[in-house]
C-alpha cells in the first residue's frame, strides 16, 4: 500500500532531547525540520544551573 | 523555525504531510545584531520567565545570553506597541532597523517520512493548589526559581539570597514531592523521577556557596537516587556533605512568628509532631506535560495516556499510538536528561530504519570555497576579542586590549564583537578575513574546549585552513578568575593575546586524513539489548555480526514473564530472536567471544573465537558493546541451602515454568537491596523494587489469602511505576522499612524459615515466618575487564562501562566508533535497555552513513633521524597510535588515524623525536617567549 518513503523527518521540540534526534538524524543522511515553539531553543536543560551527578554547566 | 508549531498533520508512516505556522517575531533575524539596545529602551517590564519570575526582563527580549538564534524577540501580549497601539521604541533606537512591527503569522507545507515529537513538558506549579503558601511567600521557591538563583547568570549574579530581603539563608529545607506521588493534587499519581537526585544536587551546591555552617534539610518519602552513579552522590550529600534527610510527612508549612522564615510541620518516621523552623524553603515540583498537550496530541493524531503523557508500551518505549510517529524526553514521561538523550538517538534510530532507502535524498551539501594556498606569504594576523556581552568586557577593558594587538608583530587587523560566536558575527568575521587577506586568525575570547570548533568553520567558509587558528582564553582566564581586579584581567587578558599572535606567526596549515569507514557493525552480547541494536542496523541498510558467548539468544529476558504492565516478554522476544535470526543482513555468532581487536574506527578486525576454539577475523566498521549484567545469587541468607528461598528471577522462572509452588505459600517475603546499595556494592541496581511490587501483586493475585511482606529501604518504583506500588499497598501487600545498618537474619527455627529485622517506623525487632523468601538481589556486571582492554573503553569502580558523557553522550566511549547500551551500562529495566540499543544503533549509523570521515591534523608525526627506536611512546599511548612495523626500519611511526593529538608520547620521548602537529616545540617557545 505504501511505497514512498520521503528522506525528512520532522522534529518537534528544541529542547535537548530534540537537538539530539535532529543532530543524529542529519548525521545519518536526513534533512531535518527542528521546530520549537519559543523564540530560541535550549528547552529546559538551559535553565538548570549544574547538572547532577558530575556538577557540569548544563549551559 | 523558531515561534513555530505544527497545525495539522495528514498522511501516513514514510510520507506525512505537515503544517507548521510560524509566529511573527516582529523582529527581522538577518538583521538583528542582538545589541540590546531594543531592550534597554523598551518600557514594559515583564516578570522573566526563564528566571522563574525572580527577575524582570522586557517585552522585547531574548531567553538568555546565549540563547540560539541569539535574536531578539517581541512578546507580543506584553508589547505596549501590539496592545496599545503607542511605543515604537524598539523601532526608534534599533540600530539596524530590524524591527517588524507589520509581521504577520506564516504558514509552510512540509513533506516528511517520520515526527520526532519531544516536546518536553513543564514544572508543577504549586500555585494551583497554594497549600503551602508558596503565592505568599517570597522565600518559598520552586526547585526551577532555586535553580536560578543558584546560576551565575540568574537573578542574584550566583549569590545564594533569600528573595525577600537579600540576605543569605542559614537554614534551607527541601519539600520532596510536591505535584507527584499524589493522586489529590492536579491527579498526579506518578513519581516524577528527576525531584530526589536534583534536591540532593541543590543542597549539595547550597553548601558549595553557602559553605558547611548552611544548614540544609530534604525532607522525603523515599529517596530515589536509582540512577547510574546516584546512590554514591547520595551517599556523599548525607555522610560527607552533611544533607539531612529527613523521612516525613509534611503536615502544615507556616511563616515562623519571631524571626522570619518558615515552620515545617512534619510527623517523623516513628509517627511524632515535629516543628522545626527554616529561613528558606524549596518545593521539589514534579514533572508534567504542558497545558496544552491535549491540542497537540489531537494535531498529531496520537494517544495520551492518563496523566497525558504520551501513550507507549513497555516494549516499544518510543512509538506512538500512529505509526511513524515517535516520541522522547518528557513528552513519554517523567525522566532525566540522559534517558531523554538516549530516547532521542532511539527516536532517530527508528525514524532512520523507516526511511532508510531515502537516506541522503534531500539532504544538502556544503559548497565550501576553495582553500587558499598560503605557502610563501608572510604572516597577515586578525586578531578578534570577545566582549561576551558583559561576561568579559564587563571586567576586562576589551578596547584596550584591542589597541594592544593591533601593534603586534604581524598583525594587520583587530576589532572586538559583542558575541563572537553569535552567527551574524562569524559571517562579518569570514568577510574581514576574505577582504584583509588574512592568513592567520586569532579569537580572544573563551575556551577553545567549547568553541574552537566553531570558529575554526569560520575559516574554513572563508577559504583558509582551519588549522591557522589560535585562541586566547581572557573569559575563564582573566574575566572570571579576576572578576576584583580589572585592571590585572586586562593586562593578563594583553599577554594572553600576546602568546597567541606569537604562535599564530609559526603556524602552517595541516591535512586531515580520510578515514574509511566498512559499512558493518559488530555486535557484543545476544540479549535484548543486541538483538534490538543488530535489528535496527539490518534495517537501515548495515551488516551486523552478533557474538553471544552462550549457547542462545535473549540474555536475561529469557527468564522474565511479563513486564510491570503486564506485557507478555516472550512473545516478545521469541518475535524479536526471529526477527534476527531470519535478516540476510544479520549474521550470528553462538558460543562466542572476542579474543582479540586491531584497528580503529571505521576499520576493526576482529578475532572471534568459537565452539572448539575455531577462530574467525570479522571486518566492521564499529562495534556496540552488550555484554549484559546478571543477577547476583546471594551466599547468605540461606539461599542454595533451603528450596524456599530464591531470587527475583528464580521466582520469574517459576512462574514461566508454572510451578504452582510459590502461589501456595501463606506468608512470602521479599527482601529488597540484597547486595546493592552496600559497602562493596554503593549503587542501586534500579529494577528490583518495581520486580518485587509485581510479583507480590502477582502472588495475592494468585492467592488473595497470602500474606505478603516486602521489607524495603527506600521503595524506588519511579516514574509511572508508582501506580504499581500504589495498586500493590491498596490490594494488601504490606511493606515494611528496614534499618539496613542493623542485622537483618534469615534462620531456620526448626523447619519454619524465620526472618528477624529492626522496624524503622516501630523501632524494633520484627520478626516473620515465611514458606516463600525472594531476595531482590543485585545486578552485577559481566566480567568484560579483558573486552574493555581490548577495545580500549574504561569500566568504573563497579565493574560497568563507563559512557563518553554522563549527560550528553551516553551511549557512546570516548573512544571512536565503540558504543555500549543494555546492562552493560548499568542496571536498568527491559524498556530502558530497548531504547538504549536503538539509541547505540543510531549513534553508530551516523558514522556508518558516511562512507569515510576526516579525522583531525592535530596528530603525533616521527622525525626519523632523531629517533632511537626505544619503543616509550608505544608503551605509553593510550590509544595504539605509535607502532613498529618492518618497513619502519626499527624506528616508531604514528598511525595518523588513531592518534588523539594528546601529546603523551612526544614529552615522554627521550630523544625529542616526537612532535605534534599544531603544537611544535618552536610554536610553545615562541609562546613562551610572548610571554616572558
Amino acid at each position: 500500500m505504501l511505497n514512498r518513503k520521503v528522506g525528512s523527518v520532522l522534529v518537534l521540540g528544541g529542547g535537548i532531547t530534540g537537538m539530539q534526534a535532529a543532530l543524529d538524524l542529519a548525521n545519518s543522511g536526513f534533512y531535518v525540520y527542528l521546530v520549537e515553539r519559543s523564540s530560541s531553543i535550549g528547552g529546559m536543560m538551559s535553565q538548570l544551573d549544574k547538572t547532577f551527578p558530575t556538577n557540569d554547566c548544563a549551559m | 523555525m523558531t515561534l513555530s508549531e505544527v497545525t495539522e498533520v495528514s498522511g501516513q508512516e514514510g510520507d506525512f504531510h505537515v503544517s507548521v505556522t510560524q509566529h511573527p517575531r516582529y523582529v527581522d533575524m538577518e538583521k538583528c545584531i542582538a545589541c540590546g539596545l531594543c531592550a534597554e529602551k523598551c518600557p514594559k517590564k515583564v516578570p522573566d520567565e526563564y528566571d522563574g519570575g525572580l527577575s524582570k526582563r522586557k517585552a522585547i527580549y531574548v531567553r538568555y545570553a546565549q540563547a540560539v538564534p541569539l535574536k531578539y524577540a517581541i512578546d507580543a501580549p506584553n508589547c505596549i506597541y501590539l496592545t496599545k497601539g503607542k511605543c515604537r521604541a524598539c523601532e526608534k533606537f534599533c540600530p539596524s532597523g530590524a524591527i517588524r512591527f507589520d509581521e504577520q503569522p506564516t504558514t509552510r507545507e512540509l513533506n516528511v517520512g517520520a515526527i520526532i515529537t519531544t516536546i518536553g513538558g513543564t514544572t508543577y506549579n504549586p500555585a494551583d493548589r497554594d497549600t503551602y503558601g508558596y503565592t505568599r511567600h517570597p522565600d518559598i521557591v520552586t526547585s526551577i526559581e532555586f535553580e536560578r538563583i543558584l546560576s551565575s547568570s540568574g537573578p542574584y549574579g550566583g549569590h545564594l539570597l533569600k528573595p525577600s530581603d537579600g540576605k543569605e539563608p542559614r537554614k534551607i529545607a527541601w519539600l520532596q514531592c510536591v505535584g507527584s506521588r499524589d493522586v489529590h493534587v492536579a491527579e498526579r499519581g506518578y513519581c516524577s523521577s528527576v525531584c530526589c537526585t536534583y534536591a540532593i544536587k541543590e543542597a549539595m551546591l547550597a553548601k558549595e556557596h553557602g559553605g558547611p555552617d548552611l544548614d540544609t534539610a530534604i525532607f522525603y518519602i523515599d529517596v530515589r537516587a536509582y540512577g547510574k552513579d546516584f546512590e554514591r552522590y547520595y551517599n556523599r550529600a548525607k555522610d560527607d556533605a552533611g544533607v539531612r534527610f529527613i523521612r516525613s510527612r509534611i503536615t502544615g508549612l507556616s511563616p515562623a512568628e519571631d524571626e522570619g522564615g518558615h515552620v515545617v510541620r512534619y510527623v517523623d518516621e516513628q509517627g511524632r509532631m515535629v516543628e522545626e523552623a527554616f529561613d528558606m524553603v524549596v518545593l521539589s515540583v514534579g514533572l508534567g506535560t504542558e497545558e496544552d498537550v491535549s491540542e497537540t496530541a489531537r494535531r498529531l493524531g496520537v494517544d495520551l495516556d492518563q496523566y497525558r503523557f504520551a501513550d507507549t508500551s513497555t516494549l516499544e518505549p518510543i512509538q506512538t499510538s500512529r505509526p511513524g510517529i515517535y516520541v522522547c524526553g518528557v513528552f513519554q514521561g517523567p525522566k532525566d536528561i540522559p534517558t531523554s538523550v538516549i530516547d532521542s538517538s532511539a527516536a532517530a534510530a527508528a525514524a532512520g530504519g523507516l526511511l532508510a532507502e531515502a537516506r541522503w535524498t534531500l539532504t544538502k551539501t556544503k559548497e565550501l570555497p576553495a582553500e587558499t594556498d598560503i605557502r610563501g606569504q608572510s604572516p597577515r594576523i586578525g586578531v578578534f576579542v570577545c566582549r561576551c556581552g558583559t561576561n568579559i568586557a564587563g571586567v576586562v577593558d576589551v578596547p584596550a586590549v584591542v589597541e594592544w594587538a593591533r601593534d603586534l608583530p604581524f598583525v594587520v587587523h583587530a576589532e572586538e564583537n559583542l558575541f563572537s560566536c553569535a552567527q551574524d558575527t562569524q559571517d562579518k568575521m569570514a568577510e574581514v578575513i576574505r577582504e584583509q587577506g588574512l592568513n592567520r586568525v586569532v579569537v580572544a575570547a573563551c575556551t577553545p574546549k567549547t568553541h574552537e570548533t566553531l570558529f575554526q568553520e569560520t575559516l574554513t567558509n572563508a577559504g583558509v585552513n582551519k588549522y591557522l587558528f589560535e585562541m586566547a582564553n581572557i573569559r575563564n582566564q582573566c574575566s572570571w578568575v579576576h572578576r576584583d581586579d580589572p585592571e590585572a584581567a586586562t593586562t593578563k587578558a594583553k599577554e594572553l593575546v600576546r602568546m597567541a599572535v606569537s604562535k599564530a606567526a609559526l603556524l602552517e596549515p595541516l591535512t586531515e586524513p580520510m578515514l574509511r569507514i566498512l559499512p558493518s557493525a559488530l555486535i557484543i552480547g545476544g540479549g535484548v539489548a543486541g538483538m534490538v541494536a543488530a535489528k535496527n542496523l539490518a534495517e537501515q541498510g548495515f551488516d551486523v555480526h552478533v557474538v553471544e558467548k552462550s549457547s542462545t539468544l535473549g540474555g536475561n529476558a529469557r527468564f522474565l514473564q511479563e513486564t510491570w504492565r503486564g506485557e507478555d516478554v516472550q512473545a516478545y522476544l521469541e518475535k524479536l530472536r526471529s526477527e534476527v535470526t531470519s535478516n540476510p543482513r544479520i549474521q550470528i555468532h553462538l558460543e562466542s567471544s572476542v579474543s582479540r581487536v586491531e584497528g580503529f574506527v571505521g576499520d576493526f578486525e576482529s578475532t572471534l573465537e568459537g565452539p572448539g576454539g575455531r577462530q574467525e577475523r570479522i571486518a566492521h566498521g564499529v562495534t556496540i558493546i552488550a555484554t549484559g549484567a546478571r543477577e547476583l545469587k546471594p551466599k547468605d541468607f540461606l539461599y542454595g541451602q533451603d528450596p524456599r528461598v530464591m531470587t527475583a528471577l528464580d521466582l520469574e522462572r517459576s512462574f514461566l515454568d508454572g510451578d504452582p509452588a510459590p502461589g501456595q505459600a501463606e506468608t512470602a517475603v521479599f527482601i529488597q537491596c540484597v547486595g546493592s546499595r552496600n559497602a562493596e556494592r554503593p549503587y542501586c541496581s534500579k529494577v528490583c523494587c518495581t520486580a518485587s511490587i509485581k510479583n507480590a501483586l502477582k502472588l495475592k493475585r494468585q492467592n488473595p489469602g497470602m500474606k505478603v511482606f516486602v521489607l524495603y529501604r527506600d521503595m524506588r518504583p519511579y516514574g509511572l511505576r508508582e501506580d504499581l506500588y500504589r495498586e500493590a499497598r491498596e490490594g494488601g501487600v504490606s511493606f515494611l522499612r528496614y534499618d539496613a545498618s542493623l542485622p537483618l537474619e534469615v534462620s531456620k527455627a526448626g523447619e519454619r524459615l524465620r526472618v528477624a529485622f529492626t522496624d524503622r517506623v516501630l523501632r524494633s525487632q520484627m520478626e516473620v515466618f515465611p514458606d516463600l523468601l525472594v531476595l531482590a538481589t543485585a545486578t552485577v556486571p559481566s566480567p568484560v575487564a579483558d573486552l574493555a582492554q581490548q577495545y580500549k573503553v574504561p569500566l568504573n569502580e563497579d565493574g560497568f562501562f563507563v559512557e563518553a558523557h554522563v549527560k550528553l553522550r551516553p551511549v557512546d566511549f570516548a573512544t571512536d566508533g565503540v558504543f555500549v547500551c543494555g546492562l552493560a551500562h548499568g542496571p536498568k529495566p527491559l524498556d530502558e535497555s530497548i531504547t538504549q540499543a536503538q539509541a547505540a544503533a543510531a549513534r553508530a549509523v551516523t558514522l556508518l552513513s558516511s562512507k569515510e570521515m576526516p579525522v583531525s591534523g592535530t596528530v603525533a608525526w616521527v622525525d626519523q633521524a632523531a629517533c632511537s627506536g626505544c619503543g616509550v611512546c608505544v608503551a605509553i599511548c593510550p590509544y595504539g597510535a605509535p607502532r613498529f612495523t618492518e618497513e619502519s626500519g626499527g624506528k616508531a611511526q604514528i598511525q595518523s588515524t588513531l592518534c588523539k593529538g594528546c601529546g603523551l608520547c612526544v614529552s615522554s620521548c627521550r630523544s625529542g623525536a616526537l612532535c605534534l602537529k599544531g603544537f611544535e616545540t618552536s610554536q610553545i617557545m615562541q609562546m613562551i617567549q610572548g610571554a616572558v
